[in-house]
């Protein structure tokens, strides 16, 4: 695979036989030993996952705060010191650029954490809509991502730590040693149950990786690649960049209203973004279940009668469910829960029904 | 390494042929189902439905994609493989075997002369894999 980025990781992954696929630019371990059963490993103990490609941009300066509440729909006055806030960062138009988490580390410092396909678009207009007494950078180089996923992620990390991970609640954040190794643990995830990220140098990211799946092997802690990172979040019907998420689809479309905050001031995109929570939005995020046989995949039409009504947005067997789940931008009129609808899989309409989302809650 | 039984012939879509007279079973290699990953769902044609050598004679979904399964020779289908309908994993479990996937009546036996022998086979899969 020319030309593609490597993690620091990528010898681990050599290693431990992964298959490697691309993915945003990246060389990625998509499995090791097989989707489903790593999908059940996170879901029943833990998983172990490099998201090193993901990109860390800090953002500092006396006016930091001023300056991103300009650029991001959430409010991040709220995201106190020792916090991290999940937050679209939007168009005039409402479209999204980048959907991103931000951590408030003090001392106006501000750590972006955004999608591996995105970041040198994002640190340009970041670059271009800045004001004030700020400045930003790419550090992604300067770190690695582990992502500890699963119901026993705090039993096995808190031997490896002396931090008191009961006091890292859900979107906090300490820094410390793990194993050793100084990291800013975070808890949060895209896989919908309990766990952390670590952030680290590179060059101590084989020796972090080792030291946690060596110490909860025992207890059930496997490797987990891309591919069960995926059907995990589709599962807890977390947004993808790309699918869910893209520069024509905006927040109120995808179902992230939570995270706009039209009150907090302005911001690039509220004026769009408030005309049309007035008027409502063309589409609305869905869940779909399949009835008939069939696994809708990505871009898949979906029907009522002869019309198409939207599309589907990412799709897949969902291993917990042992059902054929989709995400699907529908027009609102469709949205109900319980309509029936149907898929175009190669051609052939194939019968499905909205359901609640998120399709699965720890 | 991928296994590569004897007694068998292969195509360069990564089938495998068993054949007895005028019959054959096919199915998909090992190193195809490996490739695929874990396999949850397989499209099956009919019993009766005929087929050109290299139409598209199913679909099988692994978890990430769905892949096509090319017919490697020309007939009708005399037998479908049922239990992969609820049972799709039997694929990676046991391709050979109990994965096989549909039986055909020839209609063109010479087409015969164009699938590969395991060696052919294994030296493509070193070539292209």
């Amino acid at each position: 695979m020319a030309d593609l980025q490597r993690t620091p990781l990528y010898n681990v992954h050599r290693e431990l036989n992964a298959k490697m696929v691309e993915f945003g630019g990246w060389e990625m371990p998509v499995q090791y030993e097989g989707i489903i059963k790593e999908h059940k490993a996170v879901r029943e103990k833990a998983g172990l996952f490099d998201v090193s490609h993901m990109g860390e941009l800090l953002v500092e300066g006396s006016g930091a705060l001023d300056a991103l509440q300009k650029l991001v729909t959430n409010d991040l006055s709220k995201a106190s010191i020792g916090r991290a806030m999940y937050t679209p960062m939007t168009k005039e138009d409402g479209g999204v650029i980048d959907d991103l988490l931000i951590y408030n580390l003090g001392l106006n410092k501000y750590l972006l954490v955004v999608n591996a396909s995105n970041k040198d678009k994002d640190l340009k207009w970041i670059k271009d809509h800045l004001s004030g007494e700020v400045g930003v950078a790419d550090k992604s180089h300067e770190y690695a991502l582990l992502a500890l996923q699963g119901p026993i992620s705090q039993q096995v990390l808190q031997r490896l730590t002396s931090l008191d991970l009961k006091e890292v609640k859900f979107y906090r954040f300490a820094i410390g040693a793990v194993a050793g190794v100084p990291c800013l643990v975070s808890r949060t995830g895209y896989t919908g149950e309990d766990g952390f990220e670590l952030y680290c140098h590179p060059e101590e990211a084989e020796k972090l990786w080792w030291s946690l799946l060596q110490e909860g092997s025992e207890d059930g802690v496997v490797a987990a690649g891309l591919g069960a990172r995926d059907t995990l979040r589709i599962e807890a019907c977390l947004p993808l960049y790309g699918q869910e998420l893209n520069e024509d689809i905006n927040p109120l479309m995808a179902g992230l209203g939570w995270t706009v905050k039209i009150d907090k001031g302005d911001f690039i995109g509220r004026k769009a973004l408030m005309e049309i929570k007035v008027q409502g939005a063309s589409h609305k995020l869905v869940g779909l279940k399949m009835v008939e046989r069939g696994i809708p995949r990505t871009g898949y039409p979906v029907k009522v009668e002869s019309q198409q009504i939207g599309w589907v947005t990412s799709g897949s067997f969902a291993p917990t469910m042992n059902a054929n789940l989709a995400l699907a931008l529908v027009k609102p009129e469709f949205a109900e829960i319980g309509t029936e609808i149907s898929i175009v899989i190669r051609g052939k309409a194939v019968k499905a029904e909205i359901v609640p989302k998120p399709f699965y809650k720890r | 390494m991928s296994n590569i039984p004897e007694g068998l012939k292969y195509s360069k879509e990564h089938e495998w042929i068993r054949l007895e007279g005028n019959k054959a079973t096919i199915g998909i290699t090992d190193y195809a189902q490996d490739s695929l990953g874990d396999i949850v769902f397989v499209e099956l044609p009919n019993i009766d439905d005929e087929f050109e050598s290299d139409d598209v004679l199913g679909v099988v979904e692994s978890v990430k994609a769905a892949s096509d399964i090319y017919i490697p020779l020309s007939g009708k289908i005399v037998e479908i493989n049922e239990e992969l309908v609820d049972s799709p994993e039997t694929i990676n479990e046991d391709p050979y075997e109990k994965g096989w996937i549909v039986a055909i009546e020839l209609s063109d036996t010479s087409q015969l002369a164009d699938l590969l022998s395991k060696e052919d086979y294994e030296a493509f899969l070193e070539e292209n894999a």
